[in-house]
């Protein structure tokens, strides 16, 4: 890193000590660890952006599917759902695995011509309604177990950290589908056919109430670290409070806050110093030859999609991992809260301002971007009381742009993207 | 008779709806593909600028209501179109101008064209919620059905109805009228040829005398004209939803791609399959099968392939089957 | 002695990098045909886009009917009558050969049905094929609407840039007709050829480049029969 990296990050640090001083440490940490996860996700992106050049516009749909992972992996089993119908989803499931590969079999076996298109529409339609029978109705019962706390088959009770790397498998093996039949198209194809699969990992995890409980969420999920409410009975917490002065509700959140720290910062600092180690390593040179000219890779018996398929799925991983540290983070699996701009544009965004084509600069943009995101609202507030404040009290208007305020960071936002695209592409710390 | 009732079942509740709703994403699907043929990138900002200029017209439809002036039995909304359609030409050359002018002029790839339509997106989203806030605005008025169901069955005598919303009707006129007058556009003037010609072969339009920023404003005045209808007409069938239509890029793209990408006729044939598609898979096809199958085997389910949840998932499959078997579409892309 | 009708006078210059025209001169009379001919990487297609305008000089000057013409861009020399037909990608393939034509009328504010007419007159194929997309016809036929394209601005002088290349024997025979043809009506042609011996054959003028510049310069026939230039260029 450059001197002016170190600067930089020197600086950021600087503004979270002050958010802490001023405003609270809780806040402080609050910022800090959601852009220890944020900048994660960056760094994945940054791999498919800035070592590639691959556009994914699905970064939610990964981020959403890790975080299942959590609640498949940690959750206790409900017993009594595996019971009412356990079997019979799964044994549904493994039903559609098996018509799909049917469909493809006869697909590979039969000459071309219509007879094939015909034959493999047969399988997918039988495929589609045994799988139904079975399917349905045991999903059905599922949910019908104690629907206001249970209704679906839970997890494996394991611990939670463990969740953390199914959550990036679970996001590669999405990202080896998508990338599988896009990539090696039109580059704005994988754009497009990640914005969709995204948006379907999204209505899975709404409407599969069996597996993820839908829009009902999934809360009390173990946490890596105490919870701030048990901390508040230790011994030591109680006299770390005395000594700083504290309320012993603050003194217990900042040191869960702190946990959470240390163990994000662990990871992310893993793979920061993987993602250096790649990006010097031939094979990072290789990657970066394809990105900047693909044609002469191409020539040169490099297989391009292959690398690029590789690249995606090591990238979409991460934002997985991401997600699920996220979900184990708040303790609750919440489908309805997943919203493209923020988990999917806003990770652009800290790319783009931080430096795409360099992992700390990826990592100083998830750091200042998810800090304006959450500073910015209350500046929005400020600003449309200055603007408003001339006009009466009981103003239509002045109450709706007071209520509008939280919409400015959205275009906070946008200009920063724009601002930077146009004026200082190669970002805050750029590639070298 | 019965087969009669299936068809009316059939039509009330899915085709209506279904030629409804597509004619809504050809004119959608209409933009992002004359923006790819002739700035040669993939529009993501084309959902969020619909909404924005949906919240124009809705704007303007408010005041002419406060003003008392309305145009009944059609709804106010198509009175307020052209001030909608005002403002979101001057929006989008104004966007042109600050943000996509330069990359042109320093032949940026088109990856950057797509990231600064993002930073686009963001902002006209931004704009949007300022203006409108994230809940549903209805604005329909006017009469609310060209007939009803029981219209329809009185003047039959099925036992089935079939109703024709109002909103349904506007659209699919509506929709026709724009997609003659855009092909003559295209086909017949001076102006629409130079656009043809730049989209073909950029160099030789070049060489031929044509100016190419002309040709860039003529596609974004006819993109906002396009944008502003799709989403009026989406407003006042389905009512008005600012993340509705960031949802809509899925389906206007998967249209898009459909038919070939750049290709105006493939955005409107791919617009119409996808919007059937999506109705079709998740349609509850009990009543219709109820007429046709025989006494005593009247399904006991609701026959729905899948549920209305997982609409995108049909469109997504669409554009998995085109990328995987015929990734210039069904007309072959790129041409205009 | 007056300037020729075109001159591109001791041009020098290259895109970006290294010169690769080194002093070269190229220069064609009212109505009559020049020919540029050379080695592979000669430098023929630069020369000719040189003189459209469409690299920089470094030095030297490009003078059209005694005006310079040297800082014009490639499109207003196309308004001051010259017509560039290039190598390939010189027709838009989804319009129809009429539209072909209209677009290469553009610029044109006046009625175009006559000078469409003559292009007719000139490819009678076309005229049967009027309604077709370009892009569909054979490799011959969508030569002929290329020149057909550049013949509807009513250039005073035209520029081919290898009209031959990957088309049959008997097509470009052809080619070569309607060029002559062209050039008895007063258009002066200036031409980029691989075919150098039929190309010399029907050239009043011809030019053989060599890394960037004039190596022989004199009369297609001239050329034809000088021993070295047979030897070297022409595979004895």
């Amino acid at each position: 890193m450059t001197a002016r990296g170190y600067v930089l990050f020197a600086v950021m640090a600087l503004v979270l000590a002050a958010v802490g001083a001023f405003q609270s440490w809780q806040l402080a940490l609050t910022i800090l660890n959601m852009s220890l996860i944020s900048a994660i996700m960056a760094l994945g992106v940054n791999m498919q952006w800035g070592f590639a050049g691959l556009f994914n516009v699905g970064v939610m749909g990964f981020t959403a599917v890790g975080g299942l992972a959590v609640v498949l992996v940690a959750q206790p089993p409900v017993p009594d759902a595996w019971a009412a119908g356990g079997p019979g989803a799964l044994l549904g499931l493994l039903l559609g695995v098996a018509s799909i590969l049917a469909a493809v079999l006869v697909y590979k076996r039969l000459p071309k011509g219509r007879l094939r298109g015909l034959a493999v529409f047969g399988v997918l339609v039988v495929g589609y309604f045994i799988t139904s029978a079975v399917f349905g109705p045991a999903t059905q019962a599922i949910e019908a177990v104690n629907p206001a706390s249970e209704g679906y088959l839970g997890g494996l009770g394991l611990p939670v950290v463990l969740a953390w790397p199914v959550g990036a498998l679970f996001a590669a093996a999405v990202a080896w589908a998508v990338g599988k039949v896009s990539l090696g198209l039109r580059s704005d194809y994988l754009a497009i056919a990640t914005l969709g699969i995204s948006e379907i990992v999204i209505a899975v995890l709404k409407f599969e109430g069996w597996m993820s409980r839908g829009v009902n969420n999934v809360t009390g999920i173990d946490r890596p670290v105490t919870r701030p409410v048990d901390l508040q009975a230790a011994p030591w917490v109680q006299s770390l409070a005395d000594t700083l002065g504290w309320d012993v509700q603050q003194a217990a959140s900042v040191v869960s806050g702190l946990g959470y720290a240390g163990l994000f910062a662990l990871v992310l600092g893993a793979l920061i110093w993987l993602s250096e180690r790649a990006w010097n390593s031939p094979w990072g040179r290789m990657m970066r030859a394809i990105r900047d000219n693909e044609v002469s890779a191409r020539a040169m018996g490099k297989d391009v999609t292959q690398r690029h398929l590789a690249i995606f799925v090591l990238g979409s991983a991460l934002c997985g991992l991401a997600g699920a540290m996220m979900v184990s983070m708040d303790g609750q699996l919440t489908p309805g809260s997943y919203e493209p701009l923020r988990f999917t544009f806003l990770i652009w965004v800290m790319v783009i301002v931080g430096g795409s084509g360099n992992n700390w600069g990826a990592v100083l943009g998830g750091f200042i971007v998810w800090f304006l995101w959450v500073q910015v609202e209350p500046a929005g507030r400020w600003f449309m009381e200055l603007v408003t404040s001339g006009m009466a009290d009981t103003s239509d208007l002045k109450a709706h742009l007071l209520s509008s305020a939280s919409y400015m960071r959205l275009l906070t936002m946008g200009v920063a993207l724009l601002l930077m695209l146009r004026f200082a592409p190669r970002g805050l710390i750029p590639e070298r | 008779m019965d087969f009669l009732n299936a068809l009316v079942t059939l039509s009330n509740f899915m085709l209506v709806p279904a030629l409804a709703y597509g004619s809504q994403l050809a004119l959608g699907a209409l933009g992002i593909t004359l923006i790819y043929s002739i700035l040669r990138f993939a529009h993501f900002a084309h959902g969020d600028t619909m909404a924005l200029g949906t919240a124009a017209v809705i704007g303007a439809t408010f005041l002419l209501q406060g003003a008392g002036i309305g145009i009944a039995p059609l709804p106010t909304a198509l009175l307020a179109v052209p001030f909608g359609v005002v403002a979101m030409v001057l929006y989008l050359l104004a966007a042109d101008r600050l943000v996509y002018r330069y990359y042109r002029r320093v032949r940026a790839k088109p990856m950057i064209f797509v990231m600064a339509s993002l930073g686009v997106m963001f902002v006209t989203n931004g704009i949007t919620r300022l203006f409108m806030g994230v809940g549903e605005t209805r604005f329909e008025d006017g009469a609310r059905f060209v007939f009803n169901v029981r219209d329809f069955r009185d003047f039959t005598g099925l036992a089935e109805g079939l109703a024709l919303r109002n909103a349904q009707a506007i659209t699919i006129v509506t929709a026709l009228i724009v997609m003659v007058a855009l092909f003559w556009f295209l086909n017949r003037t001076r102006a629409g040829k130079s656009m043809r010609a730049y989209s073909d072969n950029e160099d030789l339009a070049l060489l031929s005398g044509i100016n190419p920023e002309r040709v860039v404003t003529i596609t974004w005045v006819i993109t906002g004209i396009l944008l502003v209808l799709a989403g009026t007409l989406y407003g006042l069938d389905k009512g008005f939803r600012a993340f509705n239509y960031f949802q809509l890029l899925l389906p206007m793209f998967a249209a898009a791609i459909l038919g070939g990408l750049g290709n105006p006729l493939g955005a409107i044939v791919g617009a119409y399959v996808v919007a059937l598609a999506e109705m079709g898979v998740t349609f509850a096809w009990r009543r219709v099968a109820g007429h046709l199958l025989p006494e005593g085997l009247e399904p006991s389910g609701m026959v729905q392939l899948l549920p209305v949840d997982y609409k995108f998932a049909v469109t997504f499959m669409i554009l998995v089957i085109v990328l995987l078997f015929r990734p210039t579409g069904i007309f072959k892309g790129k041409v205009l | 002695m007056a300037d020729p009708f075109l001159i591109g006078d001791a041009m020098t210059g290259g895109y970006g990098g290294a010169d690769i025209l080194h002093d070269c001169t190229i220069a064609v009379e009212k109505g009559q045909i020049a020919v540029i001919v050379g080695p592979n990487g000669a430098g023929k297609s630069t020369a000719m886009k040189a003189v459209f305008g469409m690299l920089k000089l470094r030095a030297g000057a490009v003078r059209l009917d005694g005006r310079d013409i040297t800082q014009l861009t490639p499109q207003a020399r196309v308004r001051e009558g010259m017509g560039f037909v290039p190598q390939t990608g010189n027709i838009f393939p989804s319009m129809t050969v009429e539209e072909n034509l209209e677009m290469g009328a553009f610029i044109r504010r006046d009625d175009i049905a006559a000078t469409m007419e003559q292009v007719y007159d000139l490819f009678p194929i076309l005229r049967d094929k009027r309604g077709q997309a370009a892009g569909e016809l054979s490799g011959g036929q969508r030569q002929q609407v290329a020149v057909g394209r550049a013949l509807m601005t009513q250039p005073k002088l035209l520029m081919l840039d290898e009209p031959t290349a990957g088309v049959s024997p008997i097509v470009m025979d052809e080619l070569f007709d309607r060029i002559i043809e062209i050039a008895r009506t007063g258009i002066s042609i200036l031409m980029v050829e691989q075919n150098a011996r039929q190309a010399l054959e029907i050239a009043d003028k011809g030019y053989v480049l060599v890394q960037g510049a004039n190596r022989f310069t004199d009369t297609g026939q001239a050329l034809l029969a000088d021993p070295d230039v047979r030897k070297s260029f022409l595979g004895g």
